[in-house]
């Protein structure tokens, strides 16, 4: 019967897939014996019992025996059913404690992840085979829905709260993201891509920190900027050139800073990098040594956003 | 009923010896068999309509209840701009509004049409001065801009910039505000009855619509008894 | 003494029939507009019904003729046949129509209005103006949504959910007025619909005396009392939120829009047993008088109405299995959804073990009935695959819901509404319609409802989402089947409509008693007098006693 569920199912990407579609396709059995146990019944006494003129037929109002058998037969039977879907659903909804945690940002009208390490990706969403991952998924307009056909997996995104899903995937390749609550316009054309790909090419992928960048790439200012928000330069550092709780960031590029040990020192890449990585090597001068260190947390390409953007402000 | 056949010129209503069993009452409409089954069908009707007030209600009170554990602190805080003196006035002009009723439709059972007019304007007149006390409780939050919603405007609340005052007299004024729309269609529908029994048309054989408005004004009375606590009294 | 057997289920006419009916009896517009008769209103509100059906239907078959390509163009065309905005704005009209305007009303309201009197040997129901106001206050939603469609139309879908529909441009509050208004007109139909039941029945008419549609009539109106007020006061705070920012359903400003489904699925699941009781319960007339044969378990049947609009009280939840609500509360939705099963499988039952040994005759709403109990049997045990927690989070929100709510509301409801309109017509109008064509276009309507609805079964579990304008390439042949499908079905109900006009044409030919039915309605003339009986009925027989009787010459 493997054909008839790969008719009526997507192609199963993960284990819990499997289960589903088994208890899919006990219901569809189930269903067809009880569709037919109806419907030739009624089709049979259509024909056998067909109108004759003057055929008295007999009187017969009710049987007790009858009417508490067909009430409970089917209670049992739901009783069994609910309990099997809610041993499926005790699955879907707790994720292992090991899952990686990847967020969700779900917006009119596409599809923003980012790892564990900061890395971002839009639209694309890169997973290791074989491991579970857990989805923390907020939106910022409208209510969306994270749904994987293939991991038979869906859960509403819902703006002003968080919301969760896992799945463990098994089958290398790419798989359908589709949104599946109707959220205007753009609602079928927010499609998005799960990329299950092996340890070893995700880790690849964890390191060039996700494709977003791309995007930028004939505009790295803009993109440093990005980073000055999302890694959070932008509660110490300003780009205006006023004074906070670390230098601006504005016209120092190239510029010979004093430090607080008296020193002078030239703002240039070198400079820049040894602040990321080991900020308390050197304090300019006025400011308190209170940043913490950023190594490991900026990939090579938000670092040259970064100092573009520094280059472009003069 | 328009298209009655059975209706026949008035008796006066009563003292005809049938009563509320008369075919000939003019108020006997066509499809019912008797005048009591017409009674109490009307009245069953009515309970069911006030069924459908209290749930009408009962969905802002869930809604209430459920931004109020949203909302805790804001929600005492934004309780304490209301006037209980105000509240509790209207509380028992309300109260002695449903005595007077009771009198009305009493008066008008036992065929006394005179002092059922004069209980139903009192009812009237209490009616009125719930709404001029409401005229100033509104008057005092527009002035200082506890407002439902996005024109909330109001200064010096203790967690500034919380939606939750905003809120708590968005609930209030649309729960108030239902109500007082239902005050006012009490007046219009005793008004309406007042009018009538003027005109002698209600007599110990037809008091429907006196009994009916009179359950109608018990049901907005108990409506504002569950409000009253919950806006002016719990904190 | 003589006496002479008489079998019960004898088609009986009385022609002569009376001079005057109700249809004659007064002329003019005014005459229809200010009546208070029941049969009258009755009329009115199947008249608007069938238009609203129409209408929904026409918006139907566009949503169903864009999803024909993945491109949305025909024959070459450069334009596609309806634009992403325009589509959104056609399904939520669809839907909307459908739901508040047509299916709601169209059996309690339409028919109901019509027969429950006569079947209760009444004259009329128990408040004849209130009546009249339900019929203008549904004509006022209409005005009101059509004002809406007008001045743009909606595109939130029909279930308004927010925080879209607090933020989308468009008449949003105008046409959630509209329901807000139709939800009132059925809370008067179903406030008179009891009071009637409870005070206005024959004398010798006990509660089990009464036929089985009264029983399903009166279950539905206890539901459209006691549900209706919460989607009013809800479609209040909608535009509430919309217009004063009050906080409760919009995230932005601290509300919460899982809330707001709660509220609105408080009432619209009960909603979907307004819908599908009325049907149930027609079905339950068609089968014993089309089977010459009492009903079996008249009790069971009764109960399972009451039962079925309890439960569809506790169960609104099963709608939110993926939404965010706790879940625990999904579980336990999921648990009582299943109690939905007992009361509907219960009925199903007991009209098979009607037609066994029955006597059975397949005129044209006996054939309706049987395509009921054919699609309403999937309708049912595909909502078992819903009612299921761990299939139900991959099928919901897609297709498979889509077929399986058109296979209970279409399938179901509307089937059994084209059954009973078939069933009562000759009583309506005093005319017989062309069995012929009524059999024909019952089964093309069976057929044209499967290819289209059966199909999107499978379009569902594959994974295709309810609501979407472009689709994967995958997807086209069972969309294409399932619009040429949505052809035969438009085919089947434009000839429905058409031989029934035309039965209008013709001399009044109906016998009082066409069919051999037992319940009051056939015991006066086809059409009614204006006060329904020339004399009081008396009950002193079960509603569907098919034994001879002796009768004194």
């Amino acid at each position: 019967m493997e054909w008839l569920t790969r008719i009526m199912m997507p192609p199963q990407g993960s284990v819990y897939a499997g289960e589903v579609d088994t208890v899919y396709m006990a219901l569809f059995w189930l269903s067809v014996v009880l569709f037919l146990g109806i419907v030739i019944p009624a089709f049979w006494f259509a024909w056998r019992y067909r109108y004759k003129p003057g055929r008295v037929t007999p009187h017969m109002t009710h049987n007790t025996t009858l009417e508490i058998v067909w009430s409970v037969a089917p209670l049992l039977l739901c009783v069994g059913i609910f309990f099997w879907g809610l041993k499926g659903w005790m699955e879907y909804s707790v994720a292992p404690g090991e899952a990686m945690e990847v967020q969700i940002t779900a917006r009119k009208w596409n599809w923003a992840f980012e790892y564990p390490d900061g890395s971002r990706d839009a639209g694309t969403l890169h997973v290791p085979v074989n491991k579970p991952v857990k989805f923390i998924m907020t939106s910022e307009d409208v209510i969306h829905d994270f749904f994987v056909p293939d991991m038979r997996v869906k859960h509403d995104i819902i703006p002003g709260r968080y919301t969760e899903v896992w799945f463990t995937p098994t089958v290398l390749g790419k798989h359908n993201i589709t949104c599946a609550e109707y959220c205007g316009k753009g609602h079928s054309d927010m499609k998005g891509t799960v990329i299950v790909e092996s340890d070893a090419d995700f880790q690849n992928y964890l390191a060039t920190g996700g494709t977003e960048w791309e995007d930028y790439k004939n505009n790295m200012p803009a993109w440093g900027k990005i980073q000055w928000e999302r890694k959070g330069c932008n509660s110490c550092h300003t780009l205006d050139g006023t004074k906070s709780k670390g230098p601006s960031w504005k016209g120092i590029w190239n510029k010979m800073e004093k430090m607080n040990d008296g020193s002078l020192v030239l703002v240039d890449e070198a400079y820049i990098k040894e602040s990321e990585n080991m900020p308390q090597a050197k304090i300019v001068e006025g400011f308190q040594p209170i940043m913490p260190t950023f190594q490991g947390l900026i990939k090579p390409h938000e670092f040259e956003g970064i100092v573009a953007l520094i280059k472009s402000l003069q | 009923m328009s298209t009655t056949s059975v209706d026949l010129p008035s008796h006066g209503g009563h003292g005809d010896g049938h009563g509320a069993h008369g075919l000939d009452n003019p108020h006997h409409q066509h499809h019912f068999t008797t005048m009591e089954q017409q009674f109490d069908t009307a009245k069953l009707g009515m309970w069911l309509f006030l069924a459908t007030e209290i749930l009408l209600f009962g969905g802002l009170f869930v809604g209430f209840g459920l931004m109020q554990q949203r909302y805790p602190r804001e929600f005492v805080e934004a309780h304490t701009h209301l006037v209980r003196w105000q509240g509790s006035l209207n509380t028992i002009i309300l109260l002695i509004s449903s005595f007077t009723m009771v009198m009305g439709v009493q008066a008008a059972k036992t065929n006394k049409q005179a002092r059922s007019a004069l209980y139903l304007v009192l009812t009237i007149l209490c009616a009125c001065a719930f709404l001029v006390v409401k005229y100033f409780e509104y008057a005092h939050k527009f002035e200082e801009g506890w407002l439902p919603g996005k024109f909330y405007h109001a200064t010096g609340d203790s967690i500034p910039g919380s939606h939750g005052y905003a809120t708590f007299f968005a609930f209030y004024f649309m729960m108030t505000g239902l109500h007082g729309i239902h005050i006012l269609a009490g007046i219009g529908l005793l008004s309406w009855i007042l009018m009538r029994t003027r005109k002698g048309e209600f007599s110990h054989t037809y008091y429907t619509p006196v009994d009916l408005v009179g359950l109608y004004w018990h049901i907005v009375d108990l409506i504002w008894i569950y409000l009253f606590p919950l806006y002016y009294l719990i904190q | 003494m003589d006496y002479q057997v008489l079998t019960m289920g004898a088609k009986t006419g009385s022609l002569p029939r009376p001079k005057k009916n109700y249809l004659n009896e007064s002329h003019g517009f005014m005459s229809w507009a200010g009546t208070l008769d029941h049969k009258r209103i009755g009329i009115m509100y199947l008249v608007g019904v069938m238009t609203a059906f129409l209408l929904g239907g026409c918006f139907a078959l566009l949503v169903r003729l864009t999803l024909l390509t993945p491109t949305h163009m025909l024959f070459g065309s450069k334009t596609p046949i309806l634009t992403a905005e325009q589509y959104n704005r056609v399904f939520t009209l669809h839907g909307a129509i459908m739901v508040f305007l047509f299916i709601i009303p169209a059996i309690p309201a339409s028919l109901g209005n019509f027969v429950l009197p006569l079947m209760l040997g009444a004259k009329d129901v128990a408040f004849p103006r209130l009546n009249l106001a339900s019929f203008y206050l549904w004509l006022t939603g209409a005005a009101m949504a059509i004002g809406a469609m007008v001045l743009g139309a909606v595109d939130t879908g029909w279930t308004f959910y927010t925080p879209y529909s607090t933020t989308t441009d468009g008449p949003v509050t105008l046409m959630t007025s509209a329901v807000f208004v139709l939800g009132f007109s059925s809370i008067f139909t179903g406030l008179n619909f009891i009071a009637t039941v409870h005070k206005l029945r024959a004398p010798g008419m006990g509660w089990f005396d009464l036929p089985l549609f009264i029983w399903g009539i009166y279950s539905t109106a206890l539901i459209q009392v006691l549900a209706t007020p919460v989607l009013g006061i809800t479609l209040v705070l909608l535009m509430l939120e919309r217009g004063f920012g009050i906080g409760i359903f919009d995230p932005r400003i601290g509300g919460d829009p899982v809330l707001f489904q709660h509220f609105f699925w408080f009432y619209s699941h009960p909603a979907v047993y307004i819908m599908i009781l009325p049907g149930m319960a027609i079905i339950s007339e068609l089968i014993p008088t089309f089977s010459h044969k009492t009903i079996f378990g008249y009790r069971a049947i009764a109960y399972s109405s009451v039962s079925l609009a309890l439960v569809s009280f506790i169960v609104w939840g099963h709608h939110m299995f993926v939404a965010g609500q706790s879940q625990l509360a999904t579980v336990v939705f999921s648990a009582l959804t299943f109690l939905v099963a007992i009361p509907s499988g219960v009925k199903v039952f007991n009209w098979l073990c009607t037609m066994y040994e029955g006597n059975i005759s397949l005129e044209t709403p006996m054939c309706y009935a049987i395509s009921f109990l054919v699609l309403f049997t999937i309708g049912g045990l595909t909502g078992i695959f819903l009612g299921t927690l761990s299939t139900d989070v991959h099928l919901t929100d897609t297709y498979f819901v889509v077929a399986h709510f058109h296979f209970v509301m279409m399938g179901g409801t509307v089937t059994a509404f084209l059954g009973g309109l078939h069933y009562w017509w000759p009583k309506m109008t005093g005319r017989m319609y062309s069995e012929k064509w009524g059999r024909t276009a019952c089964v093309l309507y069976t057929i044209g409802f499967n290819m289209t609805f059966l199909t999107q079964f499978f379009l569902g579990s594959k994974g295709m989402p309810r609501r979407y304008y472009n689709y994967l390439d995958q997807f086209q042949p069972l969309h294409a089947f399932s619009t040429v499908g949505s052809w035969v079905l438009g085919l089947s109900l434009f000839m429905t409509l058409a031989y029934l006009l035309a039965s209008l044409r013709k001399p009044m030919d109906a016998p009082d008693n066409p069919w051999g039915g037992t319940t009051l309605e056939w015991q006066c003339s086809s059409p009614p007098i204006m006060h329904n009986f020339e004399e009081q009925p008396v009950v002193a027989r079960d509603p569907y006693d098919y034994r001879p009787v002796k009768v004194k010459i």
